[in-house]
Order: structure tokens, then sequence, then C-alpha cells
């Protein structure tokens, strides 16, 4: 089952869940994310971290990854990408990649 | 972000509300935003009875209903038009044969799935069936938190059990799962205990909807009408556990209208983001809309295509946007937050669907039926009109001393 009550942080690798669908929606021109009884509206740069978020790359990751290409200040981009995946998180669009046992 | 598209983002400017015409170089969803989302409901045949159910009193009959292959089409047109998640419900939307392929459908098209259920008719392999379709998320009714309460509100013996099972196999199966408890008079005393249930069986939403009344419910409302203390106690229990219970359980709360100033915004407003079909095939502007005699509702089965009956036909079209509305609607200043509230409401109330919400405060039948409701609360009829095809059956005797224990 998916984890509940996650706590993202640099360390987390985020994936959306089965249930979570980002999709572009090609009648209205925009991105949506589709999940139980709800379409939500993801802004550019939600959809650019969402699609980063493949239950392989870390947290830390993705931040080096969009402060190199928006050359802009690390700990503000951390910050505003934990805060996102965080609220998508707490109403359980996001799930966290299981520790590889293997 | 925005929580959801399905405000005024994907409807065109509000100055144009039932005067847009389909152009023939656009899709319906650019000049009338079509809706994002629509209710399915597939068949009006149901193990269950609940007195407050919101099918119409007069239900479609299973002779009635659009076939499978009836149905796939309306599923294909809905993806073209743009529409992205539909609702099977019903009814019971499992009491058709065909559910496990109406849902691969949906999946084949691009729709998101979701199955709203009374549970009771499912197995563990139908259920499996139904995730490997592609069904994304269930969501199941509870009549309350014990079998006592919920079997007799259901009509149905062993029911409570038997929704328990089914979901834990959705969660089991990895399925988000939404329990939808209907709160009226005689269960509210077991709020806190379904928020825990809800809790417990790691369900990830909670919608705590009060009775609506119109259709069945109308018919029960003597037996149904909270009082406006248990309102009060309603309300508290749910602040508190939202709070309690953030990033565990989302709730959702729908208040009794009756006990309100302003009426509901309903459907998000007639014929704005909202429509559903009928098992027949019927294209309505809200799920009730067939209670209200003198409009007719284009059918599936028409030479008309989904995007022309949305857009142009009479009964959408009747009370859109707020050209239709008399005073006090007319001059008000939330005319474009409430859209005068509930169409079925004032039809069943008043006599008139263009007559203001009777919710409404500024209705002037809105004290006495306000009135009417408080002294129905606090009365003692408690014998439920069970929800059927023949029309209703009267509960055999009033468990009055086992009820309202709390």
């Amino acid at each position: 089952m998916a984890s509940r009550n996650i706590s993202v942080s640099e360390t987390s690798r985020p994936k959306l869940p089965r249930h979570t669908k980002l999709k572009f929606d090609e009648t209205r021109q925009v991105w949506v994310i589709l999940a139980p009884e709800r379409v939500l509206a993801p802004d550019e740069i939600a959809v650019e971290v969402l699609q980063l978020c493949d239950g392989v790359r870390s947290v830390a990751e993705m931040v080096d990854q969009l402060a190199e290409k928006y050359a802009a200040p690390r700990d503000a981009i951390a910050t505003d990408v934990i805060a996102m995946l965080q609220d998508l998180a707490d109403k359980g669009f996001l799930t966290e990649a299981r520790e590889s046992t293997a | 972000m925005s929580d959801t598209l399905a405000g005024n983002k994907t409807t065109t400017a509000g100055t144009t509300d039932g005067l847009a015409v389909l152009e023939q170089t656009r899709s319906a969803a650019e000049t009338y935003g079509i809706p994002l989302a629509v209710l399915l409901e597939i068949t009006h045949r149901c193990p269950l009875q609940c007195p407050y159910c919101s099918n119409p009193v007069e239900l479609d009959r299973g002779s009635t209903e659009l076939t499978t292959e009836e149905w796939k089409k309306v599923l294909s047109e809905l993806a073209e038009l743009g529409v992205l998640q539909v609702h099977f419900s019903g009814g019971e939307p499992t009491a058709r044969k065909d559910i496990v392929e109406l849902v691969q459908h949906a999946t084949d098209v691009g729709l998101y799935s979701n199955l709203i259920t009374s549970a009771v008719l499912l197995t563990k392999d139908k259920l499996s069936a139904l995730a490997d379709a592609g069904l994304s998320h269930v969501q199941i009714s509870f009549q309350g938190n014990e079998p006592m309460v919920a079997d007799r509100v259901a009509g149905l013996k062993d029911a409570h059990r038997k929704k328990l099972e089914v979901a834990r196999w959705t969660r089991e199966l990895d399925m988000p799962l939404t329990v939808n408890a209907v709160m009226h008079r005689q269960n509210l005393h077991q709020l806190s205990d379904i928020i825990q249930m809800a809790v417990d069986l790691d369900a990830d939403r909670l919608e705590v909807a009060n009775v609506q009344y119109y259709g069945w419910a109308l018919k029960n409302r003597a037996a149904l009408m909270p009082t406006i203390e248990q309102i009060e106690e309603t309300s508290r229990i749910v602040e508190e556990a939202q709070v309690r219970l953030k990033g565990t359980l989302a709730i959702d709360y729908v208040v009794p209208d009756y006990y309100a100033l302003r009426p509901k915004k309903c459907m998000g407003g007639w014929g704005r983001q909202f429509f559903n079909i009928s098992p027949a095939g019927k294209v309505l502007p809200c799920h009730a809309a067939e209670s209200i005699t003198g409009l007719e509702f284009e059918s599936v089965r028409s030479n008309h295509s989904i995007a022309w009956i949305w857009q142009n036909s009479e009964a959408f079209n009747r009370y859109r946007g707020t050209g239709w509305m008399p005073e006090p609607c007319k001059s008000c200043e939330f005319r474009e937050d409430d859209f005068g509230g509930c169409r079925c409401q004032a039809f069943a109330l008043t006599g008139d669907a263009g007559n203001t919400d009777p919710a409404c405060a500024l209705s002037p039948r809105h004290e006495e039926i306000f009135k009417q409701a408080e002294q129905e609360s606090a009365g003692t009829q408690n014998r439920f009109l069970y929800r059927n095809f023949a029309g209703g059956t009267l509960e055999t005797e009033a468990p009055q001393e086992k009820i309202n224990g709390a």
C-alpha cells in the first residue's frame, strides 16, 4: 500500500502513485493532475518538478538540476520544491519509492 | 496551484451563458466549457433500499438501460469532447455484468475512472479485475459504523460487514478509498465512530454528506431531518477531526441547506460545469433533474451529439446563467455566487423550478419551510419509506428505542 504521512526532504525519492496521473489536456491545452474525483491544474514549474518525480531521483538531485537550469539560488529552489511536494503528499497525490531490499 | 479546474477557468466568459452557439471550427469545450468529470448512472438497480437515495422516485427499469455498446460509444464521445474523468455510479454500478468491460473501455479512451458503489455485490476477484481494467478510485457508501443502524438504513441484512470487507480489499489492491457517509437524524450520533472507522479502513478521504432533501429523501424528511443541535455538534466534530487528521484522512463536509441562510451553489450552477447520464441515456443537468416535470431531456439515443445537447438543448439553457431569474435573485448581489440555489429543490418545495430556492433566507418561503423542518426534526416519526421500483415500501415497524440511543 502507498505510505501516508510522508515527510518530504532532500533525500526523498517521490513518485506519483498509480491513481495520480499527470497528463496534457489537449482540449484545454493545459497540464492537469488527475486524482480521485479531482482535477488539479499545476503551474509550469510544478509540471516540471512532477515530471522529475520518477521514484529514482532524489529531491536533492531535482533541486540541483533546477538550480542549474534556472541559474537560481539552490536554497530558494529547495524550499519551494519541498513545500510543493509536501502539499501534494498531504493530499495523497504523491508517494515515496520504497527502499530496495535487493 | 489551484485546487480544481472546475471553476471559471474552463468556461468561457459568463456573459455568454446559455447563448453560446457551437461554432463549426471549434470544439464544444472551447465555446462552452465541457465538464471535466461526468457522472454516469449506468443502472438504477440496487440491492440497497436507502430511504434518501438520490435516484429519482420514478426509476429507470433494467430493460430501458443503455446497452454495453451504447455506453462504450458514450465513453468514447466524452473523451473526444475533453471530459477527463467519469464516475461509474447508479443504482449499484456493479449490478451491471459489463462493468469491467466499461471501465476497460474508459481506460482505453483515456478517461480516469471512479467507482461509486454500495460494495455489497463485489467479490475480491471482481474488484481485482476492475483494478486491472484501470479503475483508479473506489468510493463506498456507509450507512453507519455498525450493522444495527447501518443495515436497517440500507434495508439489507449483512450489508455493513460486506462493505467493510470490500473496503479492505480496495486498500490491499492499492486503490485509493473514499468513505461516503450520508448523515441524518438517525445516524448522526455515530459520526465520531464513522470518522474512526474511515481511519481504521485506511481511507484517503471521508465525505460527511448530510442528506439533501428531494426525491426519496423528501418523502422521508420527517424521519431523517436532523435537529439544529445535531448539526452544530456535527460541525464541531468535523472541524476538530479535519485538523487532527490532516495528512491522514481528508474530510469533505456537506451541510444540510435547510439550516443555512444562503442556498448551495447546486451543481456549480445549472448547466455550467456538470451533467450526468441516466441509465436510459438521458443527458441531465443534475441527477435529480428528472423530478422537474415540464422539462424535456434529450437522450444519447437521439440523433444529437452529447456536445449539442450540452450546448443547445432547451433543458440545459432554461436555467443557465442569470437571465431566467425572478426577484429576489435577479437583483441579488450573490446571484453569480449561488445561481439561485437548487432548481430541483425549488420545484419540489414551491412547485416552480424557476423560483428562488427556499433554502435561501431571501426566499419568501424560507421561514415557513425552515419551521416545518424544525418541527419534523423534533418529531418521533422514525419509520422509513424504503426505495424500490414499486414506488417505495414502508418499514414494518419503527425501532424507536433502538435508534437515537446516543
